[in-house]
């Protein structure tokens, strides 16, 4: 048994024989390397997406999307660090440099020229903060790699897919909106889906931060009226979609929080791009 | 001749002074760090046009935006009218440019509908801040001095407008009588409405508009002397404020060299790291441990509190204000350029940026979110000071929450801010 969109179900055969054919084979660049190969884009996985129960389902359907469309892809598995990117935003440059000279030591010794990654904070750290520290690369993040994709047709979304008509909003990871500008690419492939697009109060430039970054996600929130995850939710609330989409690990925690502690679980699904990418291409 | 002197003294007198506070402002910048912004200049130029000159970040908020067009415009415009009544201050003429002729009556013209659109707006101004009370112009930062400064401003502008009508008014009346040097010039839109209301006595009316002209004149000086000691200063900083904003993703954090050759130095024996002003520490502490862009973004504030209302911390209760950031490093940074004044060099006064002005309770509330950043209006960047004062508290003073320190201690031993083994990191792998 496995939870399906519309609640627990029994695999038929087909199916079976699909995710067989599916089943994940996540190469390591070290794995490549012996059979004298290097991977044309590097998967940066992140500590979330390496450790966080709820992200780990989102790195598994990148991986599957990867996959499908056929990219020589690789992560770095037990070699990959933390980017530094919370050390840095919480004051202690040392600790930032120490990770990055260290993660660009191996990804240079790699030859990594192109980095998607899932993590709009890995993505900002690795794109605008490690060059100056010897570390350049073409980074994009994962929305913009589906975004692609699905141009250049080599995703598409199937014609009745599960998202078709439904209530579908977007919260701005503040990392990758405002952050490095990129509005677009995740509006882009939920436009694709076929569902009705509806716009939280504050978006774009004008996004409300889900109440995580600058280290916050690692320590309680000063004293105040509310949590900002809740001032959020409400928000999200307000415009009662079936789906709230996430393009960051730190943000789906703190959405799915809220959304428990508002009690709209049974109403409200929080999905990353690359799962609702994943389901409605039916990888 | 009398009156040409006076107005000469007063001139030369207010452009002395101006100049003077201009210099100590220019010195209290100064004491910030170096950052070299003089690269790319036509992308810069593209700002300055695009943010200071032409408002484009003002209409995040249009109804705000088009009252201060409004003010921004007259402003500009009606400042040329300004060169004319120097002019005439100063050689005892009388509307010097009215031989151009049809088009001065024009710039008059759009100097009257501008004053009048400087007059309603502030009117209006005034009633968002003292009547209606907008949340994020009545704040508790806001309390005592910057509200009173707030309201100075407006009325001084109601009254300079006022004047200039009322100049403009008496001067067409005498016109009509034919009186003296009055002779038919200019062109009245707005002020012909006050002619019923204006006495008939020549002399009267010669008395109010010399009135209106040395009130007006005087209180623009007045309001020049007035800008160095109030947030309005932003009419002047706005410009080179834009012009050095900083043009990388708003990402990017400044990387701190000194750092990197410590770090180099460390992973790398041989590597001897360049010699560096080794005094220097690590963050802020105080105002002279900032960059000079974040002393420039400190005096340029207007104080309209768009970051703050816009900052996540701040909309759900806590201490922080992005504003507040702003304001206590201009008032600390005016207290330090005194000390510095009085005794020649900086005196230690047991007072810093950090704990004196700004908490560690409002330093750690902040999620870098950069909302702050993106909705200011003149490029102001309250983020970059509160990463430098962290720095300082965390690498000076290893003073961060007991959580921060955990998620460093994570980061140093397992390579992840939480407290899970390197070896696992792949573990994800082998579930479908």
């Amino acid at each position: 048994m496995e939870i399906c969109a519309n609640g627990p179900c029994k695999l038929d055969s087909t199916t079976i024989v699909l995710r067989m054919e599916n089943e994940l084979k996540v190469p390591t660049v070290a794995e490549l390397l012996a059979k004298g190969e290097i991977p044309d884009i590097l998967f940066w996985v992140g500590c979330a997406g390496s450790f966080d129960e709820r992200a780990q389902k989102i790195t598994r359907d990148i991986c599957r999307i990867l996959q499908h469309v056929g990219l020589n892809y690789a992560i770095l598995g037990t070699e990959e660090s933390c980017t530094g990117d919370p050390a840095k935003r919480s004051g202690n440059e040392f600790l930032f440099q120490m990770q990055a000279m260290m993660n660009i030591e191996v990804l240079n010794g790699y030859e990594i020229k192109k980095i998607v990654t899932a993590c709009p904070h890995c993505f900002n750290t690795l794109k605008n903060e490690y060059p100056a520290l010897g570390g350049n690369y073409e980074v994009i993040h994962h929305t913009q790699l589906i975004q692609d994709l699905i141009d250049n047709g080599k995703l598409k979304p199937a014609d009745n897919n599960i998202f078709k008509g439904k209530k579908i909003t977007y919260h701005d990871p503040c990392y990758l909106g405002r952050a490095n500008e990129v509005y677009e690419a995740p509006r882009k492939v939920l436009e694709s889906l076929d569902a009705q697009l509806v716009e939280l109060k504050r978006c774009r430039s004008n996004g409300l931060c889900c109440g995580a970054g600058g280290g916050q996600m690692f320590k309680e929130p000063e004293q105040g009226k509310k949590d900002i995850n809740i001032e959020r939710i409400e928000e999200v609330i307000a415009i009662q979609p079936h789906v709230v989409a996430a393009a960051c690990p730190f943000c789906m925690t703190m959405l799915k929080d809220g959304v428990k502690i508002k009690e709209k679980e049974s109403e409200i699904e929080v999905l990353d791009i690359a799962e609702i990418t994943a389901r409605a291409n039916k990888l | 001749m009398i009156g040409q002197l006076i107005f000469a003294v007063c001139f030369l007198g207010a452009l002395f002074f101006f100049g003077k506070n201009a210099r100590q402002i220019y010195s209290n910048i100064k004491l910030g760090r170096d950052l070299d912004r003089s690269d790319r200049a036509s992308e810069r130029w593209k700002t300055m046009f695009l943010v200071a000159l032409g408002q484009k970040k003002m209409f995040k908020r249009i109804i705000p935006a088009i009252l201060h067009l409004f003010v921004y415009l007259g402003f500009v415009i009606i400042n040329i009218e300004m060169l004319e009544i120097i002019i005439d201050g100063l050689f005892g003429t009388h509307r010097v440019f009215s031989f151009l002729g049809g088009f001065y009556n024009f710039l008059i013209g759009s100097f009257e509908w501008l004053a009048l659109g400087v007059l309603l707006s502030c009117v209006i101004f005034l009633i968002r801040r003292n009547v209606v009370k907008v949340t994020r112009l009545n704040s508790k930062e806001l309390n005592n001095w910057p509200k009173t400064d707030a309201n100075i401003i407006l009325i001084t502008e109601i009254l300079l407008m006022s004047a200039f009508l009322l100049m403009n008014a008496t001067d067409l009346k005498l016109q009509l009588y034919g009186f003296e040097h009055f002779n038919a010039v200019g062109s009245f839109p707005v002020s012909h409405y006050l002619l019923p209301y204006l006495p008939t006595s020549t002399t009267t009316l010669y008395m109010i508009e010399r009135f209106c002209w040395w009130f007006h004149i005087l209180g623009v000086l007045a309001f020049l002397n007035y800008l160095p000691y109030s947030k309005h200063l932003h009419i002047v900083l706005a410009f080179p404020n834009t012009y050095f904003s900083n043009l990388d993703a708003k990402g990017k954090l400044s990387n701190m060299t000194a750092v990197t050759n410590e770090v180099k130095a460390m992973l790398d024996p041989s590597f001897t790291p360049p010699s560096s002003d080794a005094t220097a520490r690590f963050g802020a502490k105080d105002v002279q441990d900032l960059t000079w862009k974040s002393l420039l973004d400190a005096y340029t504030c207007t104080e309209c509190g768009r970051c703050t209302s816009s900052c996540p911390a701040n909309i759900t209760g806590k201490l922080l204000s992005p504003r507040k950031i702003m304001m206590d490093t201009r008032d600390r940074l005016a207290e330090v350029g005194n000390n510095i004044k009085t005794n020649g060099s900086f005196v230690e006064d047991g007072k810093s940026l950090i704990d004196t002005y700004i908490s560690r309770e409002e330093l750690w509330a902040c999620t870098s979110c950069n909302a702050c950043v993106e909705q200011c209006p003149v490029n102001i960047n309250p983020l970059d000071i509160i990463i430098e004062l962290r720095r300082f508290a965390v690498m000076e003073e290893s003073q961060a929450p007991a959580s921060i320190n955990n998620m460093f201690g994570n980061i140093e031993n397992n390579g992840a801010p939480w407290k899970y083994a390197q070896m696992d990191r792949a573990n994800w792998t082998q579930q479908q």
